[in-house]
């Protein structure tokens, strides 16, 4: 199966849990917590002609008060943490966290030291983790779907306590 | 290595030189701390040897004292100068040089951070490196510091270079920008279209990377390094391991020194079309960025072939390569000659745009003598003329085997800067074709167990320009990394670069410049 074959079947996928939970689209907010950049390479890959996330509804927006959902790299510095949250209020509720690649999951081999916080889950809660260094086009749209089903439990479980 | 040039070299310093040393193609003079100025003068302007890399060592254990080390490179020997001055604990203080050269800046302000060292007559003595709530006193690179000490927040102020005058406004841009870029600081100060000033404002991505390199062991530290500029993997890996090799005294494969340079080469092809790729995009011509970026894509999958990962890690270890590539010639070759006749047309295509040749051509122009003067390396110094390449001029892996050119331009602009990109990919493909034709049979890596003591330079050419890694060795583990990224040295050049620029311009001028966040804070 070529790489084109592989993003068709996941993008349809993801596209119809997109339609099914947000009705049109999803608006996604990158957030460099202190990457090595090999991360964004891959992002920036998602709007590239071959993946061209946007036809399955997946929108990388500027503004993180536009955002669903942040997408966080790197194992979040020293000197980041406060700029992350800001972002992090900044977004409207509900809101999803994907903490992405081995830094952001829990520090990568940037570990917990003086200069880093040693992921994410440190500073903000993470609805879902996406491993890799960096994660392949293809596990970052896999991670983004578990990421769309949880907030669809949680939207069950929320109607069922009410 | 020249004996006659440094002779006089030593008659030039004469009484000043303490000590003196060689190891490979580094000599180091110990000299008078009080007659570090007047002598990285005389070398500088002088002898016009530019000075790569300034850093210090915490050798407070062994007599009481810090290092400093000025790196000055003789392209046309292959050889460095070092020079050394040592600085006692209690002083903490030595004199400036960056009053003289420019291009100390940065490094001397790291120096005061990260050592506590302090430039005395340094016209700017901000911080760099540890933000205004980082505690005085405490100094990360300090042997006496614990890398998992988290100093508590404490209150500060950072104050940013002003400038008044009628209808003079200031923009503030980040760290978190609109785009999927890395975070750092801009400040404009702009008045009505024109930019008339501009502070940058970095090291948010600072992941004490010199530090971790002191505390992990050496395997791991190779994946360090290839971490330390994600899509300049293999250029930094590459130099660290070259350090490495340097200081076991091994000689590498030499089939395995022809697959480092096509990775090498590789690795230039994909962030040249992602740069060209960038400026397109941001003179918002989506035809001409579509087609780049789908270039940009298929070098990436075909490095995932090749190496099984998109970014070329994982391949390189100390004393060679981990696999072998040999058997994919065929496909490489075949894929290579399908992107470059594309890489043709598209170039063809987006020169012949008005459109985009509007923006570009005399936009953002660094002038010859800026560029000397702040030590602009890579792609962005070839373009404002300054011909250097660390590729021929201090010859690693099989380059110098190899026939290439090295691409010069002289206007200093965004065209200039792209063309001299776009050339650079097509000597990219010719050198992975010839080094596929020639790969030589063989190993592929030696093994070794144990690092020896010792130091030694490694540097390559990074997509970006000249990297640098000076490694010292104690015991089978990292005394001390200096990693010097070509960004270092190129960020501040964008503060020129900008200047009577429109604001529109900006991000078009950033992405000539092709800098990176992470390779500059570590
Ligand atoms: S996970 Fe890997 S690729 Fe991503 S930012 Fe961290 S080190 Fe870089």
């Amino acid at each position: 199966m070529t790489v084109e074959d592989e993003i068709e079947i996941m993008g349809q996928r993801m596209n119809d849990k997109i339609k099914k939970i947000f009705g049109r689209s999803l608006h996604i907010r990158e957030v460099d917590a202190g990457s090595c950049n090999a991360c964004e390479v891959e992002v920036n890959a998602l709007s590239n002609p071959i993946y061209d996330i946007e036809r399955f509804g997946l929108h990388i927006v500027a503004s993180p008060r536009h955002a669903d959902m942040l997408l966080v790299t790197g194992p979040v510095t020293r000197n980041m943490e406060l700029a992350l949250l800001k972002t992090y209020n900044a977004t409207p509720s509900p809101k999803l966290v994907a903490a992405m690649g081995s830094c952001a999951c829990n520090g990568g081999i940037f570990g917990d030291t003086y200069a880093s916080c040693g992921g994410v889950d440190k500073i903000l809660p993470v609805d879902v983790y996406i491993p890799g260094c960096p994660p392949r086009p293809q596990a970052l749209i896999f991670g983004i779907m578990v990421a769309i089903d949880k907030l669809e439990q949680k939207i069950k479980r929320k109607e069922a306590l009410s | 290595m020249n004996n006659e040039i440094i002779e006089k070299i030593k008659k030039d310093l004469h009484d000043n030189i303490l000590e003196e040393s060689r190891s490979h193609n580094e000599i180091y003079f110990t000299v008078k701390k009080g007659s570090i100025v007047k002598l990285c003068d005389h070398i500088y302007y002088h002898l016009d040897l530019p000075l790569v890399s300034i850093f210090a060592t915490d050798e407070r254990k062994i007599d009481g004292s810090f290092k400093i080390h000025y790196v000055f490179s003789m392209d046309r020997n292959d050889a460095f100068i070092i020079l050394r001055i040592k600085v006692d604990s209690k002083e903490s203080s030595y004199p400036s040089i960056t009053p003289k050269i420019a291009s100390a800046n940065w490094y001397e302000r790291e120096m005061q951070d990260m050592f506590g060292l302090v430039p005395l007559g340094h016209p700017d003595p901000r911080r760099l490196m540890n933000f205004e709530d980082w505690p005085e006193e405490i100094h990360p690179l300090r042997k006496d510091f614990d890398i998992k000490t988290k100093p508590p927040r404490v209150k500060g102020e950072y104050i940013y270079r002003h400038v008044d005058g009628e209808g003079v406004y200031e923009i503030p841009v980040g760290p978190v920008h609109a785009g999927v870029i890395e975070p750092g600081h801009f400040r404009f100060s702009v008045a009505g279209e024109p930019i008339i000033n501009l502070e940058i404002r970095h090291f948010y991505t600072h992941k004490g990377v010199e530090k971790l390199f002191e505390n992990i062991s050496i395997d791991k530290a190779v994946f360090l390094a290839e971490r330390v500029s994600g899509d300049n993997s293999v250029a930094h890996v590459v130099a660290f391991c070259q350090a490495m090799e340097k200081i076991a005294l091994i000689n590498v494969p030499l089939r395995a020194i022809y697959i480092r340079t096509i990775l090498l080469e590789l690795e230039r092809i994909y962030n040249h079309l992602a740069d060209i790729a960038g400026i397109a995009t941001d003179v918002a011509f989506a035809f001409g960025a579509a087609h780049a970026n789908k270039l940009k894509e298929e070098v990436l999958q075909l490095n995932e072939q090749i190496t099984g990962s998109r970014m070329l890690r994982g391949m390189n270890a100390i004393g060679g390569v981990r696999r072998d590539i040999g058997d994919k010639k065929n496909m490489i070759l075949q894929k290579l000659s399908n992107i470059q006749r594309d890489f043709r047309k598209l170039m063809e295509h987006l020169t012949s745009t008005p459109s985009l040749m509007d923006r570009i051509e005399n936009t953002g122009r660094i002038y010859n003598d800026i560029a000397k003067g702040l030590h602009v390396v890579g792609p962005v110094g070839r373009a404002s003329g300054l011909d250097r390449d660390t590729r021929r001029d201090h010859p690693y892996a099989a380059y110098k085997e190899l026939n290439f050119k090295v691409p010069i331009q002289k206007a200093g602009d965004v065209l200039s800067r792209t063309i001299v990109r776009a050339d650079e990919i097509c000597e990219s493909v010719a050198l992975i074709e010839q080094a596929l034709w020639a790969l030589p049979e063989g190993e592929i890596r030696v093994h070794l167990d144990r690092i020896p003591d010792g130091q030694a330079l490694g540097y390559t050419e990074a997509p970006r320009g000249e990297t640098i890694y000076w490694i010292r060795t104690i015991g089978n583990r990292i005394e001390r990394c200096k990693v010097r990224d070509p960004s270092f040295c190129n960020w501040l050049a964008i503060e020129y670069a900008v200047l009577d620029n429109i604001v529109p311009d900006f991000p078009i001028i950033n992405k000539s410049l092709s800098l990176s966040y992470s390779g500059n804070d570590m």
